[in-house]
């Protein structure tokens, strides 16, 4: 196939297109926009993945479409799912190349871009690619037994399903819907077709039954809430999926990247409600959608646990460790002592977390399951779990009406410990260990256990509970590079110098930080453009308000004694009052005000090395979500015509916060700004006061009624020479103050979830937001001004 | 002019429980008749602390609400026109400066600041209010003295305090009283037992920590005494909370669920 031979706007871009040896014009046409895209949320790498599989689809003799669609989607796909993604997902277009299937691969991309946001990680994208090939096996060519020469009847439709389909559906009820599908209708292509486009009755029947269960994805914010209203706790949600791993079903964990939860949770009954026990006697997951197949007895009869109150369950007793259990050194335990230690810490802070809110006394009970006393013969069977279950049962649950002597005296050792002050982990631990030396018998060492209820779903693997010592120091890498060399951009302007606040003695620092300022440089303003257009459907929204904020000439303003015009209304009121005998209202005139929106605004962007990190879940850095939110405000600020600049800063050391100029207050929102935006970059610290300090500097000169800084950070202060945390949230504090005396109102945007503490030390009750989701920081940044100054 | 003072005299002590000095350090304050301003959030003890303040100090208490509508002359006064011709009227203002009360201008933010500016030549050394209809200068009686409050979260700038009129004020700022004195406080105003008031406090608390993530204010010091009225009508405590505290301050249901759920949690 020849090139098109079409020449590039950016000489990367080019390379990029010539390595991509494509015929095709259309596709010439769009290149230049999707490798904007893809240079601005894919690694290098990534980049390079992307241009050889697109060259691939192109070269594949399916026409035009392919590669088009891959290349306008795929970078969509990488931001929710990561880009390791790809190969994955192109040895399912291979499979499907290779086999009669090749209509199947465009439905199958562009199914992609929906599974993936609705899934959201690869884990559980896999799930979804590992139906492909079975799918395929079992559908192909199957009928009446002639070999692998018909394309599967159901595949191209099952595609076009599956982002309604995951709307509806957790991963594994999508694979028991296709299971279903393929198993009734393999042999039979056009109820097959029927079938995987829902057209079929007992197709629509088994997604009901299948759609059940809440759904982690639809109750994050709820649970968010929760980790914050009640336990001031909060992290990052991600899910795993429950329906796949036969062997061993998966826990709750909770490590340095976030909480870990299955991706759905079924109501759950207890199993006298739900009719001759469920699992294990545990009690029973009921599929419960909103339909009445099954009657649920009500919630408040404290016999069924919404999906929602499972989550909540899971993250308290989470929440519990991360509060109160001090990690163990594991080494000398033995396996049994390190159960028993876990069962009795477990029980340990729920009982705290019961204290705090007695309401979860009857969820975790009734989640909880109820071994039985004596379920266990201690002649076949190993029963340390058994017996550690109904102790913990009973630690719980005052009514639990175990006999056994040594279990009553350790229940009542177990609340004697935790009745001075919530005893500790290593205390609790002990009596664990007695707990074990007491009840010890030759059976626990045999291979048969008894696991009957003895498991409790909502608690987390307890992989936090330990320490090895063996295992050394986790090694970081730290050899992060520095976009920005020292020196650079900096050469001939002065320094300016601020003083800084040293809270210990309560003194200013004379000149002791030096400020030097600069232009930003610039890069490719399209960028800009481009974020800009990917957010279109916001700006809608945000025009609207705009329009209603916008300065309107001329305000009338009625009821006034004394003004520029009689108000005709209100005079003849006032004068039937009075020839009435009544007392007349004499505001009867009215003036005109010109509705001066009279603000000014500065807008101070930390640009400190942490804005390089990835927002979790997603290929974005915070920069470049910054960047957007940025574009987003600017363009709103000057809809509204509003004096405004940008600024960004970092430090390395007092000796050296650069600040540099975005955007200042006479320029207008055009290619100029819009081309230093685009090449804005992060490194180095953030010495916040000094920065203030600066911005203020060119704020205060500005001639506006009202002025507003507005700094968008992603962490506290803190500088390399500061080795005091205060010294520079103080510091920070005391700008805020200064700022204050000049009329200045500061306003804090952050992006640390945990920042509560000193923003509020530094910008007051009222002066910050925190934005939990930094993927909607382009959404509420711009919304935020506008309640600001509305 | 006696029975006059006495109409704003307060004659039985209102109940008010001090979170740190401020008794005190408002008596210095009223002793050299230095203006206050009292920050915080609604409904967190502002007015009844002035209330207090004054019954402590035997001063009548001039208090106006303020809002958008008000002019200058609803705080100064006008002339009015009746079948006998023109009567002057004084305003709350010149009332409370010619008798020697302490005006309260509570939630001075309200009101446009066209109208705050009449205020200031009462805020420093001259202590005086012209009256320009009337053509009168009143010199402040001795014992009078300015206080206003106002709500810095409502997070916007437009309603902010004017810099010159923030810098004529000494001031208290308030705040949710910490949880055992909020006990107290909810006990006391209704007769609640203290257990009772501890779960409601601790409600109050939940919705602290969403303030500033889709929540603008927190649950106030007043809606708690709501709640607790409400209980100790025999309204069940649930429903209560429900009714006082939660639909009251919000209408976005993910949060609402939340503190719901908290309700439960708390009133098992
Ligand atoms: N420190 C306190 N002492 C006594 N009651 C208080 C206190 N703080 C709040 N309250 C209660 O809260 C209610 C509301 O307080 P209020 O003074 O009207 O609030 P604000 O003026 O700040 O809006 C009062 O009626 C009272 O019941
Ligand atoms: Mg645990």
């Amino acid at each position: 196939m020849a090139d098109v031979k079409k020449v590039m706007q950016h000489p990367h871009i080019q390379a990029l297109w010539e390595q991509l040896q494509c015929g095709f014009p259309q596709v010439a046409e769009v290149f230049e926009e999707c490798m904007a895209e893809a240079l601005a949320s894919l690694t290098k790498e990534g980049v390079q993945a992307y241009v050889e599989s697109a060259r691939f689809l192109g070269r594949m003799g399916h026409g035009v479409e392919p590669i088009l669609i891959f290349l306008e989607r795929w970078p969509a796909v990488a931001e929710a799912v990561g880009e390791s993604a790809l190969p994955p997902v192109m040895d399912c277009v291979r499979r499907m190349w290779k086999s009669p299937n090749g209509k199947a691969i465009v439905p199958f991309l562009q199914s992609l871009p929906a599974a993936a946001r609705r899934l959201q990680s690869q884990e559980l994208l896999q799930r979804y690619l590992d139906l492909v090939p079975d799918f395929m096996d079992r559908t192909t060519g199957s009928i009446h037994g002639i070999h692998t020469t018909f394309p599967s009847p159901g595949l191209p439709e099952f595609f076009d399903q599956v982002p309604f389909l995951l709307g509806q559906l957790p991963i594994q009820g999508l694979k028991n819907w296709v299971e279903y599908g393929i198993r009734n209708y393999g042999g039979h292509p056009e109820r097959q077709k029927d079938y995987f486009s829902l057209q079929s009755a007992d197709s629509r029947a088994v997604m009901q039954r299948e759609r059940h269960g809440t759904l982690l994805a639809d109750v994050e914010r709820k649970l968010d809430l929760y980790l914050r209203g009640l336990w001031r706790d909060g992290d990052h949600l991600v899910p795993y999926s429950t329906g796949f791993s036969e062997l061993r079903k998966p826990v709750p964990y909770y490590d340095k990247l976030g909480i870990r939860l299955p991706d759905v949770y079924d109501d759950f009954i207890l199993p006298s409600l739900a009719g001759g026990g469920g699992v294990g006697g545990e009690g029973k997951a009921v599929p419960s959608p909103g339909a009445s197949r099954h009657p649920l007895p009500p919630a408040g009869e404290g016999r069924v646990v919404s999906g929602l109150d499972r989550y909540r369950a899971t993250l308290a007793h989470m929440v519990g460790h991360r509060r109160w259990t001090e990690a163990q050194i594991a080494d000398n335990w033995s396996p049994f002592q390190r159960m028993a230690v876990e069962f009795f810490e477990d029980a340990r802070v729920e009982t705290l977390l019961i204290r705090e809110y007695p309401g979860l006394r009857r969820i975790f009970l009734a989640l909880h399951p109820v071994p039985v006393e004596g379920a266990c013969d201690p002649e076949t069977t190993s029963c340390l779990r058994h017996r550690l279950a109904t102790l913990s049962r009973a630690f719980l649950d005052p009514d639990h009406g175990y006999t056994d002597p040594v279990l009553l005296d350790f229940v009542q050792r177990f609340h004697g410990l935790l009745a001075k002050d919530g005893s500790s982990t290593s205390e609790i631990a002990s009596l664990a260990l007695s707990y074990v030396a007491r009840t010890r018998r030759q059976s626990d060492q045999l291979p048969n256990i008894h696991f009957k209820d003895t498991e409790v779903g909502y608690r987390d693997d307890n992989r936090q509970m330990w320490k090895f010592i063996e295992e050394g120091d986790e090694e970081e890498a730290f050899d992060q590079q520095r976009k920005i060399e020292p020196g650079e951009e900096l050469e001939g302007l002065p320094p300016r110098h601020y003083h800084e606040w040293d809270y210990s003695s309560q003194t200013y620092r004379p000149d002791w930080v030096s400020v030097y300022e600069a232009l930003h440089p610039k890069g490719d303003a399209a960028r800009i453009d481009k974020l800009l257009a990917k957010h279109d459907a916001l700006a809608k929204r945000l025009k609207r308000l705009l329009d209603l904020l916008k300065p309107q000439d001329k305000v009338r303003i009625r009821y006034q004694e004394e003004g520029s015009e009689l108000d005709l209304d209100v005079a003849l009121r006032s004068l039937i009052d009075f020839k009435g005998g009544a007392t007349p209202d004499p505001r009867i005139n009215m003036s005109h005000r010109t509705n001066g929106r009279d603000i000014a605004v500065s807008l101070l962007l930390d640009l400190s090395e942490s804005l390089n990190e990835k927002v979790a879940g997603s290929e974005q850095t915070i920069l470049e979500l910054s960047q957007e939110a940025v574009s987003l405000l600017a363009w709103a600020i000057e809809k509204l015509g509003d004096p405004f600049a940008i600024g960004g800063f970092h430090s390395n050391t007092r000796h050296e916060v650069r600040y540099l100029h975005l955007k200042g207050y006479g320029e207008r929102w055009g290619e100029e700004v819009k081309g230093r935006l685009a090449a804005m970059e992060a490194g180095y610290s953030t010495r916040m006061g000094a920065a203030m300090r600066h911005a203020a500097h060119y704020l205060e000169a500005q001639k506006a009624d009202k002025k507003l800084m507005l700094i968008l950070t992603d962490g506290q202060p803190s500088d390399v020479d500061a080795k005091d945390e205060r010294l520079l949230i103080e510091d920070a504090r005391q700008a805020v103050k200064e700022l204050d005396q000049k009329g200045i109102y500061a306003y804090c945007i952050t992006l640390d979830p945990r920042a509560d503490d000193y923003v509020t030390d530094i910008f007051g009750r009222n002066g910050y937001t925190v934005i939990d989701r930094i993927e909607k920081l382009p959404e509420q940044l711009p919304q935020l001004f506008l309640a600001l100054t509305k | 002019m006696t029975s006059h003072i006495e109409q704003f005299k307060i004659h039985q002590e209102p109940f008010y429980q001090p979170k740190g000095n401020e008794v005190e350090l408002y008596q210095a304050a009223y002793a050299a008749r230095l203006p206050v301003m009292l920050k915080g959030p609604t409904g967190c003890g502002k007015s009844r602390f002035v209330e207090h303040m004054a019954w402590k100090l035997g001063k009548p208490l001039i208090t106006v609400a303020c809002n958008e509508d008000m002019t200058a002359s609803d705080l100064v006064g006008r002339y009015l026109l009746d079948a006998s011709g023109t009567r002057w009227l004084d305003g709350p203002l010149t009332t409370a400066a010619r008798i020697g009360a302490i005006c309260y201008l509570d939630e001075v933010v309200e009101a446009r600041q066209d109208t705050t500016v009449v205020i200031h030549p009462l805020t420093d050394h001259r202590r005086t209010l012209p009256l320009d209809k009337k053509g009168e200068l009143i010199q402040a009686h001795p014992d009078f003295q300015l206080v206003i409050s106002y709500n810095p979260g409502y997070q916007s700038l437009m309603k902010d305090l004017k810099q010159s009129t923030k810098q004529r004020f000494t001031a208290f700022e308030f705040d949710y009283p910490a949880a055992e004195l909020e006990v107290g406080i909810v006990a006391r105003e209704t007769g609640a037992d203290p257990e009772t008031a501890a779960k409601l406090v601790k409600v109050g608390a939940v919705a602290r920590n969403l303030k500033g993530h889709g929540l603008d204010e927190g649950i106030s010091t007043r809606l708690l005494v709501y709640a607790a009225t409400l209980i100790k009508g025999g309204v069940e405590p649930r429903d209560a909370c429900r009714m006082a505290l939660v639909r009251p301050i919000t209408d976005d249901a993910d949060i609402r669920d939340t503190l719901d759920h908290a309700i439960d949690a708390i009133f098992a």
